[in-house]
């Protein structure tokens, strides 16, 4: 549709950053052809994931790895992609863009998202050479070079960036000094007691903190060379990073006659003070509020897209930001208020020997803001109901509290005094005297050493704890403890789920009672929470001995269809890779009519749903259709979207539909912690949205694009490329690998969007990509839980015991 | 159907023997056609109770496919916990959900019901 006779209205981008491309994306997948679009980009690249600089600064990512949108996405989708050009002037009355290479370019609809520069103090010395901000890949570039010729880095400003420059600067291998105007780190996210916490973790990793500290003047002949402060002291150093917070890149717009503020002005829907203008992202200001963190782009981006295409959309509320510091083996995290007030109730935890906390906000008892140190388990739940303001109730704070309570007795005395011979361990028989021994004579130093080695702990986990308190006895403050606290299943037990998979293996357990039983369940019977994680878990471990314990099921699993709101239950069949034909479409239409369903709705997953079927009608209807379980109802596989590919399309490079269907029919009815979501497209043109599929598979004419952890549901997130395949076998072997390996390392519950983020790319690449034997593991595993899977449907439609027990109702008269 | 006895005011139906009503699970019993829905529960060999099939949440939705957990029925909609004793929901949520009395002759189970006028 492009060239002269291109009727289209011209879409301008101003900002080639995460905002503006994020809303040329909603754009784009909403109405695919309705613009004509141009993108303008100072800097010299593809979009590219700000975010994770700091993994690139710290050399665990590459560029090629954070590019959101590379060079062919725009071209497939038609854009045209100006980069290493500005913007240098909007007319806003004859609509039109000059550009710094002297063209221009008309609009019909212009998005400014031109992002924020890094704010620079205003000091004596500030423009000597070696002073660098941090915001885009130059900066970067700039600081691994200083890193190779230099000694001493100094980072001015304590918040998120600034630490986290300084963390890759320290890896880099720069002593780095962090100067700080306040008296706490990250004093806009974090309370007092969180920022001495992360003080000391980041203090014992080796960065050295100036607080209190205002800087007058920097010093140098050319270069800097010292920093002056406000009390006269100085700080020698050979480089500085400026990281001291942001201002929106609003002078464009100031100097075209928009309204701006410290950002630019827009309402509810992007939109500035001039007609067709639109502004989103950390360049605009929306109800007062200038955003620094990239989660309100996103919902910005929705509204705007919407708006652009002309429907209806709820007007933009604002958002209630939550922070996490990307250093590992530092977890401190914050959403909404975090400092204490006279009219917020605080509910507040701190664990000195563990080194975590806690502390949950409320206002007239509700949810108003936490800030988490050291256990990140209830980081998740608590940013969301911090952004709903949920209320606090007895079982949130139980939840939050956990059952147990921690002694205010030396907890060391206890070790001290227990016997050598006595064992610690009791699944394996281990005595303090052993793990004594493999401390002093062997010089292991963890409790994951000493687990490989003694077996204490392996098993349930119980003694964990224990185990930990006999080296911190042994070692003193040699031993360095484990920070990462361990997340209990559910309030019923503090068990971890990696301390119930082991149990499970170690003592071949098969059934969910006798797990909690074996494990000491505090709430013998567990809950809704609990039960199913450990069917799952039972089944994921022994796929060969493992019976489905209906009772530990939630109803939809039980019965194998989707209950609704009343009480009625939705069916939807197997078609695999989306593909039917007119006798099973005569069958559902049969159906549908014989057993009065209230409803036929195409699924976003391209499969048919029967919406309203009474409970004790299932197994007919099943019988009826003859069509397999389409599993819409399941922690499992669901299903495998296509677009028809070279069979059809004149685009298609790949035959998607066949991939599509064999990968179905391979890996259906298998159980999986969450939902699993694929796709199969036949060229790059995302037809069948496998970016935002846990598994997307794009075809291209080499081979296969891999795809994964995408996610388009509450939490939108775009899939990471695990690999590029060339042929089919590759390609199902990775499939399968994939999957296996998320059944084994998932958290029941985790979808892979969040299960990516929680173990890195790298870690998923490194044992199923690079690592063959690994692989070829896990595929055999996944053969082995693969066979002995039947239809449900077709079991139920057989056996009249199920149907009695477990759907029919008893009728009196 | 046909009462077998009554204490006081309450008359008690046979609902089905022991056998109809699979452990740990719930089962719908409907008294005539549109009547009222009871849900049956059997949490051990002799131990069953019966409850409206109704979760104790406004919005409604039927109870017998909860998750039985002890003397509690998880609620399949949203979640909330029920006591299969008392029929009373437990914090945070409120509610109360009406329970009937029950009892076991040899093998036949018998659900009462208040005989109003
Ligand atoms: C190192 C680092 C770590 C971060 N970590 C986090 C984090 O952990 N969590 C979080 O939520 N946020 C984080 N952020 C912030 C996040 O990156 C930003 O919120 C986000 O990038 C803002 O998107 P944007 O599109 O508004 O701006 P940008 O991504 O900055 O995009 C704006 C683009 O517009 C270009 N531009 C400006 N003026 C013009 C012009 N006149 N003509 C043409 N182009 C122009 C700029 O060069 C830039 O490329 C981090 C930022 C940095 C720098």
């Amino acid at each position: 549709m492009a060239g002269l006779h291109d009727t289209r209205e011209k879409l301008i981008l101003i900002g080639n950053g995460m905002a503006g491309v994020n809303a040329i994306e909603q754009v784009l997948k909403l109405a695919p052809d309705k613009y004509q679009i141009t993108v303008i980009g100072k800097e010299p690249h593809p979009n590219y994931n700000r975010i994770q600089l700091s993994y690139l600064l710290e050399g665990s990512k590459t560029f090629e790895e954070i590019i959101l949108n590379d060079y062919s996405w725009y071209e497939q989708h038609g854009i045209t992609l100006l980069t290493g050009i500005k913007a240098t002037h909007i007319d806003t009355e004859s609509r039109r863009v000059q550009l710094s290479d002297g063209t221009s370019s008309d609009y019909d609809k212009l998005i400014i998202a031109t992002g924020s520069n890094p704010f620079m103090l205003p000091i004596p010395g500030i423009h000597k050479e070696g002073i660098v901000s941090f915001r885009d890949l130059q900066d970067c570039e700039r600081m691994t070079s200083a890193a190779r010729e230099w000694k001493k880095a100094a980072v001015i400003g304590g918040g998120l960036l600034g630490l986290e420059a300084a963390k890759g600067l320290l890896k880099l291998g720069m002593e780095v000094t962090v100067v700080h105007l306040f008296p706490d780190l990250m004093e806009r996210q974090l309370d007092p007691v969180a920022s001495s916490m992360l003080q000391a973790e980041l203090e014992a990793q080796g960065i050295r903190f100036l607080l209190n500290k205002k800087t007058t003047a920097i010093d140098g002949e050319t270069r800097v060379d010292r920093l002056q402060f406000e009390d006269g002291s100085s700080l020698e150093t050979d480089f500085l990073v400026m990281a001291v917070g942001i201002l929106p890149e609003a002078t464009l717009a100031r100097d075209c006659g928009i309204e701006t503020a410290r950002g630019i002005i827009v309402d509810d829907f992007m939109q500035t003070s001039a007609p067709d203008v639109y502004a989103v992202g950390e360049c605009n200001q929306h109800r007062g509020i200038c955003y620094g963190l990239v989660a309100p782009l996103f919902e910005q981006g929705a509204v705007l897209a919407k708006h652009l295409c002309g429907l209806p959309v709820e007007p933009y509320q604002g958002t209630i930001v939550s922070t996490k510091l990307k250093i590992s083996g530092v977890d401190v995290f914050s959403a909404g208020e975090f400092q204490d007030a006279p009219e917020l109730d605080v509910i507040r935890m701190q664990d000195h020997w563990k080194k975590t906390y806690k502390k949950v906000l409320l206002r007239e008892n509700r949810i108003v803001g936490c800030v988490l140190f050291g256990d990140m388990t209830d980081s998740a739940q608590l940013s969301k109901w911090v952004k709903v303001h949920e209320p606090m109730t007895q079982d949130i704070h139980e939840q939050l509290v956990g059952s147990k309570h921690i002694d205010d007795a030396d907890p060391l005395s206890f070790v001290a005094a227990m016997p050598s011979d006595e064992i610690v361990c009791g699944c394996n028989g281990v005595t303090k005297g052993m793990i004594m021994h493999a401390i002093t004579n062997n010089g292991l130093r963890t409790v994951d050493e000493i687990k490989s080695s003694t077996g204490a702990s392996r098993s349930c986990g119980g003694c964990k704890p224990m185990v930990e308190q006999i080296l911190t006895l042994a070692l003193g403050d040699k031993y360095e403890g484990s920070h990462s606290a361990v997340e209990s299943l559910c309030g019923c037990t503090t068990h971890s789920r990696e301390d119930v998979i082991a149990a499970i293996r170690d003592k071949r357990l098969t059934y969910v009672r006798e797990v909690m039983n074996v494990m000491g369940w505090q709430n013998p019977e567990g809950c809704t929470k609990c039960r199913p994680a450990i069917n799952y878990y039972i089944g994921m471990v022994w796929p060969d001995a493992f019976q489905d314990e209906k009772d530990s099921r939630f109803v939809n699993e039980r019965l194998h269809a989707n209950i609704q709101k009343d009480g009625t239950y939705s069916v939807v069949p197997r078609m695999y890779g989306g593909v039917t034909t007119p006798e099973q479409l005569r069958k559902i239409a049969d159906v549908a009519d014989k057993f009065e369903v209230k409803m036929v709705k195409v699924t976003g997953g391209q499969r048919l749903d029967l919406l309203g079927v009474k409970k004790e009608d299932l197994p007919r209807v099943w019988e009826d259709l003859g069509m397999p379980s389409g599993y819409a109802y399941a922690k499992a596989i669901r299903t495998v979207k296509t677009c028809v590919g070279s069979t059809f399309c004149r685009f298609g490079t790949q035959d998607s539909l066949s991939m599509g269907i064999l990968l179905e029919k391979k890996f259906e009815r298998l159980w999986m912690p969450a939902k699993f979501k694929m796709a199969v497209n036949g060229c790059p043109r995302n037809c069948a949205e496998p970016a935002f599929k846990d598994f997307g598979i794009i075809g291209n004419d080499g081979g296969w694009e891999i795809y994964v952890g995408g996610n388009g549901g509450i939490k939108l997130r775009a899939a990471d490329l695990l690999c590029k395949v060339k042929t089919d076998e590759e390609l199902i072997e990775l499939a399968g690998a994939f999957i296996q390996f998320y059944r084994e390392t998932g958290k029941y519950g985790e979808r892979t969007s969040e299960w990516v983020e929680r173990l890195g790319l790298p870690a998923i690449v490194s044992e199923i990509v690079e690592n063959k034997a690994r692989r070829e593991e896990l595929m055999a595993s996944i053969e082995r839980a693969l066979q002995g899977l039947y239809d449900p449907w077709g079991e139920v439609v057989e056996s009249e015991e199920l149907q009695h027990r477990l759907y029919e109702h008893i009728q009196m008269t | 159907m046909e009462a077998v006895m009554s204490k006081g005011e309450v008359a008690y139906y046979p609902v089905g023997s022991l056998a109809d009503f699979p452990l740990h699970l719930g089962k719908v019993v409907k008294l005539g056609s549109g009547g009222t829905e009871i849900a049956i529960f059997r949490l051990d060999e002799r131990t069953l109770y019966a409850l409206e099939n109704r979760t104790g949440h406004q919005k409604g939705g039927p109870l017998a496919e909860g998750l039985v957990s002890g003397e509690y029925v998880y609620c399949p909609l949203r979640d909330c916990k029920i006591s299969l004793v008392t029929g009373e929901v437990q914090l945070p949520d409120t509610g109360q959900v009406e329970t009937f009395p029950l009892c076991l002759e040899g093998d036949v189970v018998l659900v009462g019901i208040e005989q109003n006028g």
